[in-house]
């Protein structure tokens, strides 16, 4: 059977997967919509968390970021699994015995103040649009390059079975196809990564295979990446080139804001008993975690096959280079989708691969005879060519693509859920229109969802030129802005409506405007220097000083203003034990 | 002395623990990366291999010894949920 056929038969096998789950879960009241019941075993929530969490920027992008970023890349890494840490000792359990239904619900009766849960409503939809953007666009993508169809085609059907469960069952349909999307997208992304570990070091477990010695030449796989790749010009793999403290304060954002993501912190309501939720925290990082410990993996030894294929003999040998004419087949393949590309600059019909911005290089890549760098590799290749690279059946390919359609939908679904719950459950019913009743609250919430959809289809489609770079700074924002108000609202009994409101906003209004004055105000190509960085921090990192002003304003205001009443305080004590 | 109250034996474990956490990402894998990195691990060095494993498996043990704890202190103040 060719690739196509097979890839569209996985692909519609995981659909009708899906929509049969929408089928056997559909929510019955606002419970099921919201949290599904909170019947949802904490092992099931863990893998539904995992799919949640990991997006198509995870599946598809982020070994391949490892791979030409080296040590750099560990800020993801560290990031995005040291958040679930801060998640499950100062949040979730505590958040699961107050026992509504959303994040703004929370802030709005902690604090008091339906100014407090407006604000965190503004919060909570500016984080989860410019996220889901970046997922429907990767739905898109994958159905491009898999299955050949135009990326807007793509995003319909995408568009489709998302309308379908996540109107449908709301909450309770979106953790089962999750559980169903983890299981998809687990295996076939650790399926080739075996494999293709097995190839080049002889041990099975990417973890410990990076760690091990090529088979041939008996040396360590890492000291072989760094001699090679330092030999071309570019920087040693396992060290760094970024500044201590901005990897330090990009580590941070990262983490803070993981655990401030509505549509993360939201999956602990689901879960029957606070037990649950410290235990379910922890499932949700292991299941995370077998593909965040094998992306390292995948990354050095993808790096290492890719430079080694051109670079075929010495470095500067007339001959050391890979023909052009004798590329492999599944360079063949991936040229065509133009995520490879070879430009003979000094047209000796070889591929130099090199890094032709590093000057001290210049001198010698001249001596050489090269003219510049001329293969430009995007860096999704090392996810979506490992199956071929390794030489794979065509069954595991269109399991690659099935996977990274899982990780877009499932990661899509759970924002456009936090989305419709806030604009039916916080806007309507908590301010617009507290008298109405369960039924037009849930068919609200089914509206809301269908109208984000269309939204995010749109956004997906169209995307603004902002949307792309911004995605990266929903961490940020939900850093500067959610979790030192709800933090602050389990572990102080001191701060009040004035300091969180305070807080808040502080700490959105300075890290949006930092991350727009650098990425979009000034000339970025010249403006976005490291020396204009308040301390040295890149954008990506400043969401962990707004996190800061955050909690210095929102306790600074609170010691100056009234105390909170005494049923608030009453609601702290309550929600600090589990019975 | 008083017996601590649970909030402050919860507070003292969270405290211990996100210490570790701080430890070992920040710590090992941030800021003395380059001194760890002259003790080789393996075919890794050991600031590296903090930076992109370790952390990771820390934190993954660190929540679930949070959670059998918290189950000991809960049940050691009559805290504890009911089973059903």
């Amino acid at each position: 059977m060719d690739l196509t056929t097979l890839t569209y038969l996985v692909v519609g096998a995981s659909f009708a997967l899906y929509i049969g789950i929408a089928f056997w879960s559909k929510a019955q009241g606002t419970g099921d919509f919201y949290v599904a019941g909170k019947h949802v075993h904490p092992v099931a929530n863990g893998m539904a968390t995992a799919a949640d969490w990991m997006s198509a920027a995870s599946f598809i992008s982020m070994a391949g970021l490892i791979a030409f970023l080296g040590y750099d890349g560990s800020v993801y890494l560290m990031g995005w699994t040291g958040g679930y840490v801060l998640l499950a000792l100062l949040l979730a359990p505590y958040l699961r015995k107050f026992g509504k239904y959303t994040v703004p619900e929370f802030i709005g009766e902690r604090y008091y103040s339906q100014t407090a849960r407006v604000v965190a409503v503004v919060c909570l939809i500016i984080i989860s649009f410019t996220y889901v953007a970046g997922q429907m666009r990767g739905v898109g993508i994958v159905f491009s390059r898999f299955l050949g169809v135009d990326i807007t085609t793509g995003l319909l059907v995408g568009m489709g079975i998302v309308f379908f469960y996540a109107v449908l069952g709301g909450m309770k349909g979106i953790t089962y196809t999750q559980v169903a999307q983890y299981c998809v997208l687990i295996f076939a992304y650790t399926v080739p990564a075996v494999f293709v570990s097995l190839q080049v070091t002889g041990v099975a477990v990417p973890q410990i295979a990076f760690g091990s010695t090529v088979a041939d030449g008996g040396a360590w796989l890492l000291v072989t990446l760094d001699r090679i790749v330092t030999d071309l010009g570019f920087p040693a793999y396992t060290s760094g080139t970024k500044s201590g403290i901005d990897v330090f304060f990009i580590t941070l954002a990262l983490m803070i804001g993981t655990a401030g993501l509505p549509h993360v912190v939201v999956r602990f309501f689901t879960v029957p008993r606070v037990r649950d939720a410290r235990i379910s925290a922890g499932y949700a990082l292991l299941f995370i975690a077998i593909l965040y410990t094998t992306a390292p993996g995948v990354g050095a030894i993808a790096r290492l096959n890719l430079t080694t294929t051109m670079q075929t003999g010495p470095v500067g040998a007339p001959d050391g280079n890979l023909v052009y004419e004798e590329r492999p087949q599944w360079f063949r393949t991936w040229e065509e989708t133009g995520l490879l590309s070879f430009d003979d600059k000094n047209a000796d019909g070889r591929i130099q691969y090199y890094n032709d911005a590093n000057p001290e290089f210049a001198e010698r890549a001249a001596e050489y005879g090269w003219e510049g760098n001329e293969l430009t590799v995007d860096r999704d290749i090392i996810v979506l060519a490992n199956p071929e690279i390794a030489g794979l059946p065509n069954w595991v390919v269109a399991l690659v693509a099935a996977g990274g359609i899982a990780a877009a939908l499932s990661t899509a679904a759970g924002l456009l859920l936090v989305i419709s719950a806030a604009i039916s459950h916080d806007i309507t019913k908590g301010v617009i229109a507290p008298h109405i009743s369960e039924k037009r609250e849930l068919l609200i919430g089914r509206i809301s969802a269908g109208v984000a959809i269309l939204m995010a289809g749109y956004l997906g489609y169209d995307p603004p030129g902002f949307v792309a770079q911004v995605v990266a700074f929903a961490f940020g924002i939900a850093a500067a802005s959610l979790f030192p108000a709800i933090l602050l609202g389990i572990f102080s009994r001191r701060v009040n409506r004035e300091g969180a409101i305070a807080g808040m906003l502080v700490g959105l209004v300075f890290t949006v405007s930092y991350i727009v004055y650098f990425k979009f105000g000034v000339d970025a190509a010249t403006g976005n220097d490291p020396a204009n960085w308040l301390f040295g921090i890149s954008p990506e990192g400043i969401g962990a000083l707004g996190a800061m002003l955050n909690l210095a304003v929102a306790i600074s205001v609170s010691a100056l203003t009234a105390r909170p009443p005494e049923d608030v305080r009453e609601l702290v004590d309550r929600i600090r034990t589990p019975r | 002395m008083k017996p601590r109250t649970y909030w402050q034996e919860n507070l003292r474990l969270v405290a211990g623990c996100l210490a570790v956490w701080f430890v070992v990402s920040f710590g090992f894998g941030i800021l003395l990366v380059d001194e760890l990195n002259r003790i080789p691990l393996g075919g890794f060095r050991l600031g590296f291999w903090f930076a992109q494993q370790g952390s990771i498996y820390v934190f993954l043990a660190l929540i679930f010894f949070y959670a059998w704890r918290m189950g000991r202190l809960d049940r050691k103040h009559g805290v504890e949920e009911e089973e059903d």
